[in-house]
């Protein structure tokens, strides 16, 4: 294939990620934005097969056969809750990919027309390293982050002394190796650079808690774009580029979005920021407060629903823990048979990955419409008669309003506290992953329903019927 | 004019022409050769122009995706996890020449990884957005 025609080919490609993206901009258009992102990696893949260096088509094939296989059967037998854990996965792939890429150029430069072994183009060289160091950081990053969902590991962020100082001069040493490597070729120095960066991955996550995943798979997504970037321009390849330019500053976005919701820092929140694991009670049932919370049972809940006019149904990760999504959807639509007005609120950072709750709820079944964004719904509070908490509690604590003292000073809430009467469904009075006691559990006008989510739910629904 | 005269004119007259067509072809060359550096002046780097892609696909992926709809955030990392394993162009690169050296073991793993991205990536975000059908 000429050059030319395989440069515009990769043009159509780029085009038609770009569309896959724009796509995902109304649910309606989405499914179609999906299509032109495979249509887009199918042109990407056949120009590339079309390429006189490629002749190996046996074992190309393979590849892509037995890697498709596998791909497939994951995608389609995994659960929609475990959907975070298997972007980590996915994450991991990409930058292992990317590694192996990189060291293939480094010991066959000719096949990518940067050189001769131990003669590389120095530009070609820091082009290298870059995406070998992004994406070993992204593949060891993400297994971290795969065992912390998963919870092969503690959700709880290990810290130890120094741990800056160690990665700051893990840092400073991979520019020095990029030097090395630029001035003398060798490889090992290149493989140093690989095994620093690998350990990079694992001590950048680590420190990190379980309720920051939203932002941790953020900041991998990104990652996994810029190394895809580095690769493209070590091979000079304009697709690579473009493409890693789209999932680089989308990963970007969305971990700013979530570091926004949770009105942290992205410093803040990489360098590690609250201590402890959602779904660690501290303590005995209050906590180290000695005020009593008023706490009823299904049947109270069930009651006080259905004679309400407006239900907001506020879910967070304790919902996808449970499995509570079909339960809940279950007792709305009895509650809308009933009349009543059934609405549900989602905080950006509700869940372990961005959108989380939103897929959980399509999931069940829940209408998209039905479901709001925070600052959608937020000044609907005030007139709703129960809102309805599951699985959630740092994002309705009002303290991030009114206690100036509080570490959650500043971050958004979902405004609950103005409705007229507040259910959370807990399994104990344990705090959140701030570590903060929620105020609200004490007002008069709550009702704290103990037990678990998907229980609780099943429960509520009998008690209705 | 006698025949001899008019063979040493004719021969005159063709060496001429060589001369001429010489200083042609001299000429060619030496207009190609300066074609060839004034646009190696006027082009960039492979680098630059790798730079320029890149800013300017940074810019349009900023828009792009402030564009999406939060209720969409999953399956834009679904998608954009599928499309970072492009990535597969240069494993099949590497994996592409005749033989089975280092490199083309390295490119034949990168090959599979990548599969496992693209078809697990498109698969489960199409998953996640049949869900989000309009329900009747």
């Amino acid at each position: 294939m000429h050059p030319d025609l395989a440069a515009l080919l990769y043009l159509v490609a780029s085009i038609c990620f770009i569309m896959a993206l724009r796509g995902l901009s109304h649910p309606e258009t989405s499914r179609s934005g999906n299509l032109f992102g495979m249509v887009g990696m199918a042109i990407a893949i056949i120009t590339t097969l079309a390429m006189p260096g490629v002749v190996s088509y046996g074992l190309i094939i393979t590849g892509i056969v037995v890697g498709g296989a596998i791909g497939t059967v994951i995608a389609l037998k995994i659960n929609m809750t475990a959907l975070p854990q298997l972007v980590a996965a996915f994450h991991s792939l990409v930058g292992l990919a990317a590694v192996f890429v990189a060291v293939a150029a480094f010991y066959k430069p000719q096949a990518y027309g940067i050189g001769t072994p131990g003669n590389i183009h120095v530009a070609s060289l820091i082009e290298m390293s870059l995406g070998v160091a992004i994406g070993a950081i992204t593949f060891t990053g993400s297994l971290v982050a795969f065992g912390k969902l998963q919870a092969l590991i503690s959700g709880k962020p290990l810290v130890f002394p120094f741990q800056h100082h160690l990665n700051a001069a893990i840092g400073i040493a991979i520019v020095v190796l990029i030097v090395m490597l630029c001035v003398g070729q060798s490889s090992a120095v290149f493989w140093l650079i690989i095994i620093l960066a690998l350990l990079v991955g694992f001590l950048l996550i680590l420190p990190i808690g379980g309720a920051d995943m939203p932002v941790v798979i953020s900041m991998l997504n990104s990652y996994s774009g810029w190394a895809a970037c580095g690769i493209g321009f070590t091979l000079g390849n304009n697709l690579l580029i473009v493409t890693g330019a789209l999932v680089g500053s989308s990963g970007a976005i969305l971990s700013y979005i979530m570091c926004k919701g949770m009105n942290r820092s992205i410093f803040n929140v990489i360098l590690g920021g609250f201590g402890t694991d959602g779904s660690a009670p501290t303590g005995g049932a209050g906590g180290d407060d000695d005020r009593v919370a008023k706490s009823g049972s299904a049947d109270d809940a069930a009651f006080m629903m259905q004679n309400s006019g407006s239900v907001i149904i506020v879910p967070g990760y304790g919902m996808a823990v449970a499995q509570a999504q079909h339960a809940l959807r279950e007792m709305a639509d009895i509650l809308k048979g009933g009349g009543v007005d059934v609405r549900y609120a989602i905080h950006p950072v509700a869940g372990r990955m961005p959108g989380h709750m939103n897929v959980l709820l399509a999931e069940a079944n829940v209408p998209y419409d039905e479901v709001l964004e925070m600052e959608e719904i937020n000044r609907d509070f005030k007139s709703t008669d129960v809102v309805f908490v599951i699985g959630a509690n740092d994002i309705t604590n009002p303290a991030a309003k009114t206690d100036p003292a509080s570490p959650i000073y500043g971050m958004p809430i979902l405004e609950v506290d103005q409705a007229k009467t507040v259910l959370f469904i807990k399994r104990s009075m344990a705090t959140g992953y701030a570590g903060v006691q929620n105020e609200l559990f004490f007002r008069d006008n709550t009702l704290m329903l103990f037990g678990d989510a998907k229980k609780m739910c099943e429960d509520i629904v009998k008690a209705m019927e | 004019m006698s025949s001899e005269s008019f063979v040493e004119k004719a021969t005159e007259a063709a060496n001429q022409a060589r001369e001429l067509s010489n200083e042609l072809i001299g000429l060619a060359g030496e207009a190609s050769r300066l074609s060839a550096e004034s646009s190696g002046a006027a082009g960039a780097s492979p680098t630059v122009i790798g730079l320029t892609v890149l800013v300017l696909a940074v810019f349009v992926g900023y828009y792009v995706v402030w564009r999406v709809t939060p209720a969409l955030h999953s399956p834009l990392m679904g998608v954009t996890n599928a499309i970072s394993s492009v990535i597969i162009v240069g494993a099949l690169i590497a994996a592409g020449p005749a033989g089975f050296g280092f490199s083309e073991v390295m490119g034949f793993l990168a090959v599979t990884l990548a599969s496992v991205n693209i078809f697990g990536g498109f698969i489960v975000t199409q998953r996640m957005l049949q869900m989000f059908k309009k329900k009747k």
